[in-house]
């Protein structure tokens, strides 16, 4: 069994500005990191990759310099790398990018099947948990999402049964194979490259798929097919914060009422 | 003659015993890596001439002298040993022939060093009885000390049987010479026992030679040429590794290690004082240094059959706790604070081991932690341990005028360090250093949003990679920055800087800011206006990588002493011998779930030399810092607060009101 996993190369958000004249985010000299919930997928896909002796695909939309974000997949170990480039991908929203991913995994699915595909939760740049969902959709597959465990593949009965985690509960639920999946940070500890995995890594060939490859309808993909567009970004007001209690004559008192209100908030739990 | 062929039989097989031994084991040293051990020949003989025979770390303790005396009266006997067997063999051979002005005082110092020895022993057995230095695996040894004393001893009391014996049948014209002797000859009758003493001294001879190769006497052969071998730099920095395909990294079994830790494994005398410096094992971590040498040596001689026939060793050395392997917990314990080394009489190097096992562990096996994990991946995508975006590398230049250093026209590079940067309490420290230099009018200027972290703790944590990648960065940056003065606030930083980067072509001078406030104030450039006296005692506690590593302790001190007006408290251990805070090797970053915590320990030292009163313990380290701040926070102690030397030198630049 093929298992995909899609990661997406971010720039490392802690030390983007937003440009108030553009409303663009200031990129510039930023360095560009996995995105942290896709490293969570992609552990997960080379974990299950293990226990059924399958084989790990890693794909990602961007531009050329993405490939460091598969490298770095190949250095953790996964079989293949697929870049999926072109200008003509370029600009997407949502649903452009997830018209590209499932492109790719219908083409993957063609040549090996692929029984899962795995995706984080959410990206730390875009921060929509949307492409997940919508490349399940375009696949015609289950998705399952907010997962944090993985309890039991049937092989047989072609059935995936995971744990999701949700506000304040988890539900178990479970799906027919092929499925589309998103993880959450609490699935795993991703593993670290060994230094003769990452040597390896350097001399590995990373495909590159465009849309002579793919073939998608123009009108579905990058800018054309998106059909969001960005009006403003801008970072909100803070709200004023609160002072609660007296915490200068009665800490006691101020202290039972910060945790009365952080519980009544779900912020904290007993 | 039936004496002496009984002699000879005995002799002989003595000798094929101790030979064949001692190759089984020795020999064993050929499945190490490759090491030059061999270069600057004079220097490696002095250091063979200081620690072996002039036994200077033995002397360094207060019992040392009297293995000083076991020690010598061994070799001198040596003498003495060989005529006994030379001419138990062939009786016409023996230092009779020598002309008595010469065999007088020979017999003079023999007669004198055996009782020396004599003595010694019975010390020794004293001593033994007294204090244990067991360890779950070197229990059963201690018996082996226990034999080995009482050979010695018997062959001091042999060797006064027969000479007593032979002066008392009238035999020994040279008598004179040999006081002990003579009064042993007054007890000894008719020295009708002569040969009694004579079997018991050959009988306890060649059982001594062939005990010696399989017990830690061994030392007794290797100690030597292990000091002649010694590694002549501190161990303040890892060789560098090569990075290419196929290769293998760290020591994850026996014969991933060098011949030189081979050998270091056979010298060891289980003296214990590793053990007793290690603020792991006092903490009771898992870690145990003494532990560490002995399973090296456990594990080489369970794998000598799978070796010998070209096999890949079968007992691991890293794995579940025993006598031949090392625990996981046990190598991520050790702070690499360096006084391990610093104690062993015989020069054993025991981090380095620690280290090329981590090195393994992180490089082939991807096995640390889980706290590493975040602490990699923010050096190597943020440049510093805590992942804070570089950006804000300059925030703190808010708070005073900072200038950028430029090549030519400032002179010196003042290296903030990530810690100095980013942490709120040594943030301060950074303001007091640049105000003490701006007073003193020193020309200094900072790589602001440019500085890097400089990979310290990736290093000490055996991620030699990532180490290796951030040395290259910051050794361009340096280059092309055309640095070649550093002030540097950390003493992690300084030691990187100055010692690892030394490996990669780039020769920098680094200063660290206690050595340089120290020079100022000799020369009078900070001229203090006040003396500090609000600040209580104050003690200074030795950073290792200040101290230990760098030599660095008496500029601190000075420094302290030139602004209190006062000497500064010493800890009980101080100096080479100060205990370690517990931060370094990497060991800031990680939780610390076993045992006392060893900064609690330390600051437990601290309390007990400055007492109740309000008081200071001044430090020169950012680690050290967090780390005793926390222990006080811990023991409740709210009479102490905690400075850098930098602070307490810029509290007597404060204008007088
Ligand atoms: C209105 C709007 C306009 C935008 N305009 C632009 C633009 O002009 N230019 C531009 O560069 N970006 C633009 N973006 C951002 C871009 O569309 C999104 O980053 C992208 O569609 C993915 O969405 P996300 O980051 O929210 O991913 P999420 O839905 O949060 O990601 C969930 C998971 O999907 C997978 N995934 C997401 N993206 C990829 C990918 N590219 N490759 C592989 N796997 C992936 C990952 O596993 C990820 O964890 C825009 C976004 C929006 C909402
Ligand atoms: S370096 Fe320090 S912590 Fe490590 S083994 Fe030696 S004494 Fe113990
Ligand atoms: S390693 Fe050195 S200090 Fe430690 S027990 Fe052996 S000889 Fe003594």
């Amino acid at each position: 069994m093929q298992i995909v996993a899609c990661i997406k190369q971010v720039p490392d958000t802690t030390q983007v500005q937003i440009d108030p004249v553009t409303n663009t985010l200031v990129r510039e000299g930023i360095p560009f990191i996995v995105n942290p919930y896709d490293t969570h997928a992609l552990e997960t896909a080379l974990r299950l990759a293990d226990d059924l002796h399958g084989r790990v695909t890693a794909i990602s939309m961007g531009p050329l310099n993405a490939e460091a974000t598969l490298r770095r997949a190949l250095a953790l170990g996964v079989d293949r790398a697929v870049l999926l480039s072109d200008r003509a991908f370029g600009g997407a929203d949502t649903l452009a990018t997830s018209n590209v991913l499932a492109a790719a995994i219908r083409r993957l699915n063609e040549e090996d099947e692929v029984g899962i595909v795995l995706c984080g939760k959410q990206t730390i740049d875009g921060d929509t948990a949307q492409v997940g969902p919508g490349i399940a959709t375009r696949l015609g597959w289950s998705q399952l999402t907010l997962v944090d465990r993985i309890v039991n593949i049937d092989l047989e009965g072609r059935r995936i049964r995971v744990r999701r985690k949700l506000e304040g509960r988890h539900e178990i639920v479970e799906a027919p194979l092929p499925v589309t999946i998103t993880v959450v940070r609490e699935i795993n500890r991703p593993r670290y490259p060994t230094v003769p995995m990452r040597l390896l890594s350097r001399e590995r060939q990373i495909e590159v798929w465009d849309n002579r490859v793919l073939k998608i309808d123009v009108r579905t993909i990058g800018l054309k097919g998106s059909p969001t567009w960005v009006s403003r970004i801008f970072s909100p007001q803070r709200d004023m914060g609160e002072l609660i209690g007296d915490g200068a004559t009665d800490p006691a008192g101020a202290a039972k009422l910060l945790v009365e209100k952080l519980l009544s908030k779900d912020l904290i739990s007993l | 003659m039936n004496q002496q062929l009984a002699f000879a039989l005995l002799t002989l097989l003595a000798a094929a015993a101790f030979c064949v031994l001692t190759w089984r084991r020795l020999s064993l040293v050929r499945f190490g890596k490759p090491e030059n051990r061999l270069d600057h020949f004079g220097r490696r003989a002095w250091d063979m001439l200081l620690y072996a025979f002039g036994q200077k770390r033995v002397l360094a303790r207060p019992f040392g002298v009297n293995h000083f005396v076991i020690f010598w009266s061994f070799l001198i006997l040596l003498i003495a040993n060989s005529e006994f067997i030379v001419s138990g063999l062939l009786p016409d051979i023996s230092l009779r022939l020598l002309p008595d002005y010469l065999r007088g005082p020979l017999l003079l110092m023999f007669d004198v060093v055996s009782l020396l020895a004599l003595i010694a022993i019975v010390l020794a057995v004293v001593r033994r009885l007294l204090f244990k230095l067991d360890t779950k695996y070197v229990k059963r040894r201690s018996v082996e000390a226990f034999l080995i004393l009482a050979f010695i001893g018997l062959l001091m009391v042999a060797y006064f049987g027969i000479h007593g014996s032979e002066i008392a049948r009238g035999q020994e014209p040279l008598k004179g010479w040999m006081p002990i002797s003579s009064l042993v000859a007054q007890f000894s009758g008719d020295g009708a026992y002569e040969s009694w003493f004579w079997w018991l001294h050959a009988v306890v001879l060649c059982s001594f030679l062939v005990f010696l190769p399989i017990s830690k006497h061994m030392h007794i052969m290797t100690a030597i040429p292990n000091s002649f071998f010694a590694r002549l730099e501190k161990p303040n920095t890892q060789p560098r590794e090569e990075f290419a395909a196929g290769n293998t990294y760290g020591a994850g079994k026996v014969s991933d290690f060098t011949w030189k830790d081979l050998l270091d494994s056979f010298s060891c005398t289980e003296c214990g004082r590793c053990q007793e410096a290690c603020p792991a094992t006092a903490t009771n971590k898992a870690l145990n240094p003494r532990q560490v040498i002995h399973s090296v040596k456990m594990n080489l001689m369970a794998n000598a059959a799978a070796l010998e026939s070209g096999q890949e060793p079968q007992v691991p050395l890293i794995g579940p706790e025993g006598e031949a392997t090392n625990s996981i917990e046990a190598i991520w314990a050790c702070t690499t604070c360096g006084a391990c080394m610093e104690s062993c009489p015989v020069l054993i190097e025991h981090m380095p081991k620690i280290i090329k096992m981590r090195r393994n562990l992180v490089e082939m096996k991807s096995e640390f932690p889980d706290e590493l994990l975040n602490l990699f991946e923010n050096m190597e995508q943020r440049s510093n341990p805590w992942g804070i975006a570089p950006t804000e590398r300059t925030k703190w230049h808010t708070t005073m005028e900072v200038k950028d250093y430029v090549a030519g026209e400032t002179e010196y590079l003042f290296y903030i360090g990530c810690a100095g940067t980013f942490d709120a309490r040594q943030k301060a420290v950074t303001v007091a250093i640049a105000t003490v230099l701006n007073i003193a009018g020193v020309s200094w200027g900072v790589l602001g949003k440019e500085e890097k972290c400089c990979g310290d703790s990736a290093r000490r944590l055996g991620n030699e990679f990532l180490f290796d990648q951030m040395a290259r960065e910051n050794v361009e940056l340096f280059t092309a920055r055309k640095v070649t003065k550093v002030i540097a606030a950390c003493p992690h930083c300084l030691n990187t800087l100055k010692n690892d980067y030394r490996q990669y072509g780039l020769e920098l001078e680094v200063v660290h800011h206690s050595e340089l406030l120290a020079r100022l104030l000799t020369e009078g450039k900070i001229k203090p206006t006040r003396q500090v006296t609000a600040l209580g005692q104050v003690l200074y506690h030795d950073s290792c990588y200040l101290g230990r590593h760098n030599g660095i302790y008496d500029e601190p001190r000075r420094a302290i002493a030139a602004v209190t007006g006062a000497k500064p408290v010493e800890a009980a251990r101080n100096r080479e011998n100060a205990f370690c805070c517990g931060a370094g090797g990497g060991r800031m970053w990680m939780e610390e779930g076993v045992g006392e915590r060893i900064n609690v320990a330390r600051v437990g030292e601290a309390i007990e030399a400055l007492g109740t009163d309000p008081s200071t313990v001044c430090v020169a380290c950012p680690y050290c810092l967090t780390m005793f701040e926390d222990g006080l926070k811990d023991r409740d102690v709210a009479t102490i607060r905690v400075m850098d030397v930098a602070e307490v030198v810029a509290e007597s630049l404060r204008p007088v009101l």
